[in-house]
């Protein structure tokens, strides 16, 4: 089925995958978005205990994506994994190191003799959902503003900055992107909590917060888009594979693909009335509307930095060396191989949806959280 | 290629080694009491006695702080080809990355949602359904060790793949032989039987302290057969796995079966050393004997190597000089036919850029014959394939020796358990306890000898370390090791803490 495919119709096909992947994983940051609230949105302790068991319930799959992005990166776009984790090795330190101390946080936090103490975990929450956010916010806003880099003849990574992937704080405009995924994530979690938590006191706070994130996430999102729309885009003949910079080559993408226009606006629009929804008319049904929405803008995005002759990881010291679906991917017989593997994806989505279906038809209340014959965190 | 600084080097691999040992230090109690709890849970299903609910939620208990911190300092390792080892990455990157992606679709997901039922479902699903959660846990931790074993075992034995010079990397000629190849199999059933060993050794360990304290007896005794009879049957298949994967390396690393053996001078019928300490004056190809009071099974290194008694096992001296008689090539000559390949990739990359097709095909020639020694050009003297001698030495014997305690004391222990009363066997209880932290010392004796003695290799005859790592300051290297060690050692602290209070809360005390 898959060896038939053109090389290049594989690499097409594996960079939908990886926005696909994106798209989700920046849904389920709603956890991430979730743990820089968990004070703001609480005013007793049991309260907070709520929240942090809601998302505590779904924490790992978010984790587990990560990880996949990670690996699927690996094994269909071996260059970028190297050249970029290899190159920017701070910046991707630090979103590791963030999601690290996320990971005891949820079962030590409230465990007798824990040693760094409840706060310290809570802390690392808040650590893990504001500054890890910011960061990853930044690195995947170089794929539009591109990273100091040189490969040599042998494809082997040379990073041309002492700073090692630090440079990309410094880059003001990579804020943009890191700002409006921080309040998204925000507002996501909150629509996840109205879904997920039975309690009108947190339901009544939640509401508020997404009013004021929204009118936060707005100019930055919008910001980043003109930005993106109104610079010169990096891309590549197909005949050649020379780079270039080419003015408005993203937006002169979205002309010429009006259907990945299309899903980006459809995106940003169910993402609106999901906030619309959420706010003005009350309602707790919005983390699917406001799911779908994300996954279809963020794989807008992706898709328009990967295809249409488009760079996804430029250069800015040394154009040709920059990354492409084309240079960047596999050999024809492994993304087949993998193609196969991404077979399962669909099995996988449908457990963990049942999965997810089974255990929230009961919505967490103040008695589950304060019973004692169920496992907290 | 150019060799990196040995001080880079070395900071990179510390750093692998320091992440990787924190990490299995999680893992083998995940994979073991991922099942006893499976276990127990189907014991509660089969006979409906609460009792062993509650047995079942204080070993998952147990199981929960101990999975947090492995899938924390598992994160890292997924990432670290590429922060810490960008040109291996891309070298292998298209073999290596697929067996990753795998088991992130097929096994991470499984554990991580229904990990999520397993601890959080018990009033929400049904029972079957909870059970069968239970189990996908321990199927999925499993299999994940299967993918990442795959991984680890192509690194010792590179098959399946051919040599792209147009990208300069390996790529993918068989996903089968990659998956199925024999060193990762032996790799993966004696990885995933050393956790087996580590979960029934906690148990009973964990069971003991309890019968010593007079706590919750009944409980730690129902948990201690459970323990017991699953320590025995893995133990076995661990020593039985341990064979097989003697037999892989004897057949595809025979320089780090030679170094976890200390044997300098082949010979045919050779023995084991049982018990013996090196000699460290003792240099390649010199006459000084290598071991002090070697007790040795004779015919035991030729029986486990090459399942016949009168085969020859080559020594140290034989690989680094080279042994006619027995047709083994020394690593000066293989050390010239890497120069070889490395030249004709030059050549090849020229006359690609001059577009001067002869001389493209002529290179190309040459590279293919001489590629299985390209990783050789790099090295600089013959010596430089022998991996650190005594470490790989003390290591396989200290896992081997205490392999062999851990069956005689399951085999103790369960029959104390079953035919007699075992809370009258205070200092076999003693004993029990004891062994839990000699669990991971053979785990982790286990991974210094597939690691170290894989030295230089990053990918055996391919890729020596010195190429493979990222080109960074050392400095950098330097830094993030010491975040990590400082990080690890307090979450380590953290988790030790916390286990030691749920134990002491004990059984029925809460979960």
């Amino acid at each position: 089925m898959f060896e038939t495919l053109s090389l290049h119709a594989l690499q097409v096909y594996w960079w939908i995958i990886i926005a696909l992947l994106g798209g989700l994983f920046v849904f389920i940051m709603f956890i991430q978005g979730g743990q820089t609230l968990l004070n703001q949105l609480s005013s007793t302790e049991d309260e907070k205990t709520m929240l942090v068991n809601s998302l505590g319930r779904k924490w790992e799959l978010g984790f587990t994506t990560l990880v996949l992005f990670g690996g699927a990166l690996f094994a269909a776009f071996p260059k970028f994994y190297a050249t970029s984790f290899g190159g920017a090795y701070w910046l991707w330190l630090g979103i590791l190191f963030s999601f690290i101390v996320q990971a005891v946080s949820y079962e030590y936090r409230k465990k007798e003799g824990n040693f760094l103490g409840s706060k310290t975990y809570e802390a690392f929450l808040f650590i893990n959902g504001s500054v890890g956010t910011i960061l990853l916010g930044i690195a995947i806003s170089t794929f539009f503003s591109g990273a100091a880099f040189t490969l040599d003849d042998n494809n082997f990574v040379h990073w041309d900055v002492g700073t090692r992937g630090l440079e990309a704080l410094m880059e003001p405009l990579n804020y943009l992107l890191a700002f409006a995924m921080l309040f998204l994530v925000r507002i996501i979690g909150g629509m996840y909590f109205l879904n997920n938590i039975d309690h009108e006191p947190i339901r009544t706070r939640t509401r508020g917060m997404i009013k004021r994130n929204i009118v936060y996430f707005l100019p930055f999102f919008l910001g980043f888009v003109g930005w993106v729309l109104l610079k010169d885009g990096y891309a590549y003949n197909p005949e050649t594979l020379e780079v270039s910079l080419v003015s408005m080559h993203h937006l002169t993408t979205f002309l010429e693909m009006p259907y990945l226009a299309g899903m980006f606006l459809i995106g940003v629009v169910m993402v609106l009335v999901a906030v619309f929804n959420s706010v003005f008319r009350e309602k707790n049904c919005c983390i699917f509307t406001v799911g779908i929405g994300t996954v279809l803008t963020v794989m807008a995005l992706l898709l328009n930095v990967g295809l249409n002759n488009t760079v996804f990881y430029p250069s800015t010291t040394d154009l040709q060396s920059s990354l492409t679906i084309v240079n960047a991917a596999g050999s024809h017989y492994t993304l087949t191989a993998m193609s196969y593997a991404s077979l399962m994806v669909p099995f996988v989505l449908a457990y963990i949806a049942y999965v997810w279906y089974a255990m929230d038809r009961v919505k967490i209340t103040e008695e589950e959280i304060t019973s004692s014959d169920e496992h907290h965190y | 290629m150019e060799l990196m600084s040995t001080e880079l080097i070395d900071w990179s691999r510390a750093q692998f080694a320091l992440t990787a040992l924190y990490h299995f230090l999680f893992v083998p109690l995940t994979l073991g009491l991922s099942f006893i709890v499976a276990i127990m849970e189907t014991i509660y299903v089969k006979t409906g006695d609460l009792k062993w609910k509650t047995i079942t939620r204080f070993w998952m208990t147990l199981f929960a702080i101990n999975f947090a911190i492995g899938v924390a300092t598992g994160l890292i390792m997924e990432f670290e080809f590429g922060t810490n080892w960008a040109n291996y990455s891309w070298f292998v990157g298209d073999i290596f990355g697929a067996p990753l992606a795998v088991e992130g679709i097929l096994a991470f997901f499984m554990e991580s949602t229904f990990f999520a039922v397993m601890f959080f479902g018990w009033n929400k699903v049904s029972k079957g359904f909870h059970l069968l959660s239970t189990w996908l846990v321990a199927v999925g931790s499993n299999l994940s060790a299967f993918w990442i074993l795959v991984a680890n075992g192509w690194m010792q034995y590179p098959v399946g793949m051919e040599f792209n010079p147009d990208t300069v990397r390996n790529e993918m000629a068989s996903f089968w032989d990659v998956a199925l190849s024999p060193v990762a199999v032996a790799k993966f059933l004696h990885t995933i039987g050393s956790g087996y060993v580590i979960g029934g050794l906690f148990v009973i360990g964990v069971s003991a302290w309890m019968i010593l304290k007079g706590r919750d007896v009944l409980e730690a005794k129902r948990s201690m057969v459970v323990g017991a009879s699953f320590g025995l049957l893995v133990s076995i298949f661990l020593a039985v796995s341990g064979d097989e994967s003697a037999y892989q390396a004897a057949q595809h690393q025979p320089v780090k079966l030679a170094a976890m053996e200390g044997l300098y001078k082949g010979e045919e019928r050779a023995g084991i050393i049982a018990v013996g300490i090196l000699n460290p004056d003792k240099k390649i190809g010199d006459d000084l004997h290598p071991i002090y009071g070697d007790i040795e099974i004779p015919y035991a290194l030729s029986f486990l190597g090459y399942h016949d008694v009168d085969a020859f096992v080559p020594g140290l001296d034989d690989l680094v000089l080279g042994n006619e008689k027995y047709g083994i090539e020394g690593a000066a000559s293989k050390i010239e036919k890497g120069k070889i390949a490395i030249k004709a990739l030059e050549e090849y990359k020229e006359a690609k850029k001059a577009d001067d097709q002869t001389a493209m095909s002529e290179a190309r020639k040459l590279l293919d014959e001489y590629m299985p020694y390209f990783g050789y050009g790099y090295l600089e003297k013959p010596t430089d394939i022998v991996p650190p001698i005594a470490l790989t030495f003390y290591s396989f014997h200290i896992m081997v020796g205490l392999g062999m305690w851990f069956i005689i004391l399951f085999l103790i222990v369960l029959y104390l358990t079953m035919a007699n009363d075992i809370t009258r066997f205070r200092k076999v209880l003693w004993l029990a306890l004891l062994s839990i932290p000699l669990g991971y010392v053979a785990a982790e004796a286990g991974w210094v000898v597939a690691e170290v003695g894989r030295q230089p290799w990053a990918i055996q005859d391919l890729m020596p370390v010195g190429i493979a790592a990222t080109d960074i300051d050392a400095g950098n290297v330097q830094v993030s090791f010491w975040l990590f060690a400082l990080l690890f050692t307090a979450l380590l602290i953290a988790e030790i803490k916390i286990m030691l209070r749920q134990i002491a809360i004990g059984i029925k005390g809460g979960h």
